[in-house]
C-alpha cells in the first residue's frame, strides 16, 4: 500500500530517460549559446558526425562496443548488489592478456588468434576483478573501495610492464610490439565499404552476443537467480542455501571478464599493440552506461549507443566548430550523466501527475 | 478531568457529553485501483481507549495515516475536538494534539533518551535551554503517568519496551492529547505489554484519548472501552467492549465464523527425526545465546518451544537450519549428523530433508523484490531446469499450483512479493516449505503479523503435516499458539531448556513462571547473572545483547 502511483511501463523505461536526455541537451545548448555558437547547428554537427556518414557511424559503433562491455561489467555485478567501479582497471589488465597471447600466436590467421585473445582477455580481466571479489567475500573489504584502488594499481603496474618489459628497444613511445595485420581482430571495413576508415571490428558482434548472454544469465539461469537473491536480500540468500561468498567471487570474475573484452576491441581490433592508458576512461563511462540503462541489457545497449554517439559526435563538433573545445564536449557528457543518473528521477513527480490518474482510471475500469 | 477511575459505562457517559476527540465523516481513500478506505464514519470519545481491529489490509493503517497527515483523504471531513480540520502533515497533526507511536520505532539509536525527545522540537539553535526544559517536563510526565525512563540512557541500551515508552514520551512532550498506537505489543514481551497497558490506563484516566490499532483480540478485550471493526476498507461496526466477545469480533473481522481453537487428534510419535545434542550457539558478538541444549523431535509430533522473545529461540532455529554456525554440539536429521558450517549450510540441511519456515519472513524467508514465482522456488532453485539453466516455465507452473492449493491472493505469479499482504506472504513461504515433503519442518512464529482467517488455515496446515508423520519443531512467542498446536512444550530461558510441559495439563501461570526464569532448579537464580570473574569486555557484550528479563525483575 504505497502512496506512489506506478507510472505506465513505457513512460518509465522510454519517456523518462528521453526527457532526461533532452533536458541535458537543453542545458548543454545554453552553454553553447554562452560561448557564442549556434546550438542547433552544434546538435546538427554532432548528429551528422555520429550517424551521418559511414566512417563516423563506424566510430560510434566502435565506442559503443567498449561501452557495452564496460556497462555490462557494472550491470552484472550490480544485480548481485556489488558496485563494480573497476572496469577501467580490469580492461587495462586484460590488455596484457590479449597482447601476450596475440604476440605469442603472431602471424597466425585471425580465426585462431581472436578466440585466444577473447579467452586471455577474459581470464586476465576476471583475475583482476576476482581479487576485490575475494576480499569482499572473505574479508569484508568494501568492493567500491577495492575496485577503485585496483584501478590505480592497474595503472601503475601496467605502466611498468609496458614501458619496462613490453616496449621493444627500437620504439620511442610507450607501447608493445605490434601484432601482424593477419592476426588482428578483423575490422568491418574489410567486408563493408560503408565503414571505411573506421575502427569498428567484429568485437561489436561479440558485444551483441554478450548482451544476450548477460540477459540469459541474469534472468534465466540458476546462477542469475542466486545472484539476484543475494543482491536484493543477502540474509534470504543465505537462508536459501546460496553461498554469499561464492556468488560474490564468481560474479566479480564474470564482470571482470566482460570488462576484459574492451581490450579485445581496442588492443586486438584497433591499435594492434598495447598502448599506455589505452582504456582512456571507457571503464568509467561504463558506470554511467549501466546506471542510465538501469542494469538491463537493453538499457545498456541503448545508453552505450548514446554515449558512443556523444563521444564520436562530440569529437566531430570539437573539430569543426571553433570555440567549442574538447572540454565542452566533456561538459555535455557530464550533463547527460547528471540528468540521467544522479537526477534521473527529477521528472518523475510531474510525470506521475500527468500519467498517474489516467493509469489509475484505466486500471479501475478493468 | 481526573475522575477516580470510573467504570467503563460512566466513562463513556461522561465522554459523550463533551465534543468527541475525533470524528471522521465519510472518509474515502484510493490507491490506484485499490479502495483502501470506503466511506468511513468513526467517532472517538474523549478520555477513552478506542480499539481498531481488522485483518491486514483492512485499511486500519491507512485511516490512521490520514488522521496523522501522511495521506490526504480523497473525500470526507475530519473533526478534531469538534472543529473541522484539514490535516496537511504530521507536524500539523501534532499541533492539533494528535501523536502517533509507530509499530517500528523512529528513534536515533546513538542518541540519548532526552536528545531523541527534543529532536525536531528544539526551541533554538542552542540546545542547552531546550534540554533543561525537557528534563523538567520529563520528570513531570514520569510522575504523572508512570513513564519512567532514564533521560540520559542511550536508546541502543534500552529494551524494546523502554524504547516504546520513549516514543510515547516523545508524543506527550509535543503536547499530544490523542495518542495513536499502531500494533504496540507486536514487539513486546508479555510483561512489557502489561506494563504498557498500565501506562495507557493511566493516560486515559488523566484524560488522554488513545486509539489502539491491533489484531490481538485479547488486548482489545483487556484495555479498550470501545472497539471499531474494519473489513476490506469499510468500517463494519463500532461496539462497546464490555458488550462484545472475541468470537463476535473475529466474526466481524473476517466476515464468517472463525474457529479460535485448533482441532487436533492425539499425536502418534514415531522414530526420532530431529535430534539436537548439547548444542551451543553464540551470537555475532561471541556471546553464547544457546547453552548446551538437547532435545528430540519424533515423526508425527509437534514440539513447541515457548519462551519470551530474545531467550535464544532465534539462534536455536538459525543453528538447526544451517543459517548460523554452531559453536559445539550436534544436529542430527533422520539419523545423520549434519555439519551446518559455512555460508551455504542451509542448502545441506535442505538436502537431508529439513524445511524451515523462518521467524522473519521479510528479512529471511522472502526476497520481497522477487516475483511470487521466484520466491516460490527460493532455496530450491537448483531443482528447476537442467545444467545452468533455470526452468522458468516449470517454476511458474508449480507456483500456480501452490497458489491454488493455499489460496494465495492475489493469484498472480508475476506480482512482486512485497505487494502481498502479510498473511499471503506467509502462505507463500509455508507452501514452498511444506509442499517439498520434508521429513522435518522447523517453523518460527508461523502467524506473526498474519490475520485471523489465515491463522486458522496455517494452524490446520501444520496439524496436517504432523498427521502425515512429519516431525515439527515450532517456536513462537505466542503462548496460546504453542499450547494449541504442540504435543510437547519445552521452555527456553536464557538459552537453556528450563522445563518441559504437557500442553493438555500445563497451567498458564506455571509456564509463565518458567518463561520468566523462575524455576526450582538450585542454580536457577545464577543462570541469568554473570559470574564474578567475567572481564569487563564480556560484561559489556552481555549488556549490549537484547535485554529480556529487565521488566520481569
Amino acid at each position: 500500500m504505497s502512496a506512489r502511483v506506478p507510472l505506465p511501463r513505457w513512460v518509465d523505461i522510454a519517456l523518462l530517460p528521453l526527457l532526461n536526455v533532452v533536458l541535458a541537451f537543453l542545458i548543454g545548448g545554453i552553454v553553447v549559446v554562452m560561448v557564442g555558437q549556434n546550438p542547433l547547428e552544434a546538435v546538427g554537427i554532432m548528429l551528422y558526425g555520429a550517424f551521418g556518414y559511414g566512417s563516423g557511424f563506424g566510430y560510434t559503433l566502435y565506442y559503443t562496443t567498449d561501452f557495452i562491455f564496460a556497462g555490462l561489467a557494472v550491470s552484472l555485478a550490480y544485480h548481485a548488489g556489488l558496485f563494480n567501479i573497476g572496469p577501467e582497471g580490469q580492461a587495462y589488465v586484460a590488455g596484457l592478456g590479449v597482447i601476450l597471447v596475440a604476440l605469442g600466436l603472431n602471424g597466425q590467421p585471425w580465426f585462431l588468434t581472436v578466440p585466444a585473445m577473447v579467452v586471455a582477455g577474459a581470464v586476465f580481466g576476471a583475475a583482476w576483478a576476482f581479487i576485490p571479489g575475494y576480499l569482499q567475500a572473505k574479508r569484508g573489504s568494501h568492493i567500491v573501495i577495492t575496485t577503485i584502488l585496483f584501478n590505480f594499481i592497474a595503472v601503475s603496474m601496467m605502466g611498468y610492464i609496458i614501458s619496462k618489459i613490453l616496449k621493444p628497444a627500437n620504439v620511442g613511445s610507450d607501447e608493445s610490439a605490434p601484432i601482424d595485420a593477419v592476426s588482428r581482430v578483423p575490422q568491418l571495413r574489410l567486408f563493408w565499404e560503408l565503414f571505411k576508415n573506421s575502427p569498428v571490428n567484429i568485437s561489436f558482434f561479440l558485444a551483441l552476443i554478450a548482451l544476450v548472454a548477460v540477459y540469459w544469465l541474469i534472468w534465466h539461469s540458476k546462477f542469475g537467480f542466486a545472484m539476484r537473491a543475494l543482491g536484493h536480500n543477502p540474509t534470504a540468500a543465505r537462508y536459501a542455501g546460496i553461498s554469499n561468498a561464492k556468488v560474490i567471487m564468481i560474479t566479480m570474475a564474470l564482470a571482470g571478464a566482460l570488462a576484459g573484452m574492451v581490450a579485445v576491441n581496442n588492443v586486438g581490433g584497433v591499435q594492434g599493440r598495447l598502448i599506455l592508458n589505452f582504456v582512456s576512461g571507457a571503464g568509467f563511462v561504463g558506470v554511467a552506461v549501466a546506471f542510465m540503462g538501469k542494469g538491463h541489457p537493453i538499457g545498456v545497449a541503448l545508453s552505450a549507443l548514446l554515449f558512443g554517439a556523444l563521444y564520436q559526435g562530440g569529437q566531430e563538433l570539437a573539430f569543426s566548430m571553433p570555440g567549442i573545445t574538447r572540454e565542452m564536449i566533456v561538459t555535455i557528457q557530464a550533463l547527460v550523466i547528471l540528468f540521467t543518473g544522479a537526477m534521473g528521477d527529477m521528472l518523475r513527480p510531474p510525470l506521475e501527475r500527468i500519467f498517474g490518474p489516467r493509469a489509475q482510471a484505466s486500471a479501475g475500469d478493468a | 478531568m481526573a475522575t477516580l477511575t470510573p467504570n467503563p459505562e460512566q466513562r463513556l457517559a461522561t465522554a459523550a457529553a463533551l465534543p468527541a476527540a475525533i470524528e471522521l465523516d465519510g472518509i474515502n481513500k484510493h490507491f490506484g485501483p485499490v479502495h483502501a478506505n470506503r466511506d468511513i464514519h468513526l467517532t472517538v470519545q474523549r478520555g477513552t481507549v478506542h480499539g481498531i481491529v481488522g485483518e491486514n489490509g483492512a485499511g486500519k493503517s491507512t485511516l490512521m495515516s490520514i488522521l496523522y497527515g501522511f495521506y490526504t483523504a480523497d473525500s470526507g471531513t475530519i473533526r478534531v475536538g469538534g472543529k473541522t480540520v484539514t490535516i496537511t502533515d504530521s507536524r500539523h497533526a501534532l499541533a492539533l494534539g494528535i501523536g502517533m507511536v509507530h509499530q517500528h520505532f523512529m528513534l536515533v539509536d546513538n542518541f540519548t533518551v532526552i536528545e531523541n525527545i527534543v529532536l525536531g522540537a528544539e526551541d533554538s539553535a542552542l540546545l542547552g535551554r531546550t534540554l533543561s526544559k525537557a528534563r523538567a517536563q520529563l520528570k513531570q510526565l514520569a510522575t504523572d503517568y508512570g513513564l519512567e525512563v532514564d533521560p540520559d540512557a542511550l536508546i541502543e541500551d534500552l529494551s524494546v519496551g523502554q524504547q516504546q515508552r520513549v516514543e510515547i514520551l516523545k508524543a506527550l512532550y509535543r503536547g499530544a492529547d490523542i495518542l495513536i498506537l499502531d500494533e504496540p505489543t507486536g514487539v513486546l514481551t508479555p510483561a512489557e505489554a502489561d506494563h504498557l497497558f498500565r501506562i495507557l490506563r493511566k493516560l486515559r484516566d488523566e484524560g488522554k484519548t488513545i486509539i489502539l490499532i491491533t489484531h490481538k483480540l485479547r488486548e482489545i478485550m483487556a484495555i479498550t472501552d470501545q472497539v471499531s471493526v474494519m473489513r476490506q476498507g469499510a468500517m463494519v461496526k463500532t461496539l462497546t467492549t464490555s458488550e462484545t466477545s472475541p468470537g463476535e469480533l473475529a466474526e466481524l473481522m473476517v466476515g464468517r465464523r472463525v474457529l479460535l481453537r485448533v482441532e487436533k487428534g492425539p499425536a502418534n510419535p514415531g522414530k526420532v527425526m530431529l535430534g539436537v545434542d548439547k548444542l551451543v550457539v553464540t551470537d555475532d558478538m561471541g556471546v553464547p545465546r544457546v547453552k548446551s541444549v538437547s532435545f528430540e523431535v519424533r515423526a508425527g509430533e509437534i514440539v513447541g518451544i515457548a519462551g519470551v522473545a530474545g531467550n535464544g529461540q532465534s539462534e536455536l532455529l538459525e543453528a538447526i537450519s544451517g543459517m548460523r554456525d554452531q559453536s559445539s554440539g550436534q544436529v542430527i536429521v533422520n539419523g545423520q549428523p549434519v555439519s551446518a558450517f559455512g555460508d551455504d549450510g542451509a542448502a545441506r540441511l535442505r538436502e537431508v530433508g529439513l524445511a524451515h519456515v523462518p521467524e522473519d519472513r521479510l528479512r529471511m524467508g522472502l526476497v520481497t523484490n522477487f516475483f511470487e514465482w521466484e520466491n516460490a522456488i527460493l532455496g530450491y532453485q537448483n531443482d528447476y531446469g537442467q545444467g545452468l539453466a533455470l526452468d522458468v516455465g516449470r517454476a511458474k507452473a508449480e507456483a500456480r499450483e501452490r497458489i491454488a492449493q493455499y489460496d494465495i491472493r492475489p493469484a498472480n505469479t508475476d506480482l512482486k512479493s512485497a505487494n502481498f499482504s502479510g498473511g499471503n506472504q506467509q502462505k507463500i513461504v509455508l507452501a514452498r516449505e511444506m509442499e517439498r515433503n520434508p521429513d522435518v519442518l522447523i517453523v518460527g512464529q508461523p502467524t506473526r503479523g498474519v490475520d485471523i482467517g489465515a491463522i486458522e488455515f496455517i494452524h490446520n496446515q501444520i496439524i496436517k503435516m504432523r498427521d502425515a508423520g512429519k516431525a515439527i519443531l515450532l517456536v513462537s512467542v505466542e503462548l496460546d499458539e504453542i499450547r494449541a498446536l504442540s504435543d510437547r512444550i519445552l521452555v527456553l530461558f536464557d538459552g537453556e531448556i528450563v522445563g518441559e510441559a504437557d500442553p493438555a495439563t500445563a497451567d498458564e501461570g506455571e509456564l509463565g513462571l518458567l518463561m520468566a526464569g523462575v524455576h526450582d532448579r538450585p542454580d536457577a537464580q545464577g543462570s541469568a547473572r554473570l559470574p564474578e570473574h567475567v572481564t569487563p569486555v564480556e560484561k559489556t557484550l552481555t549488556e549490549m545483547s537484547p535485554k529480556t528479563d529487565q521488566d520481569i525483575r
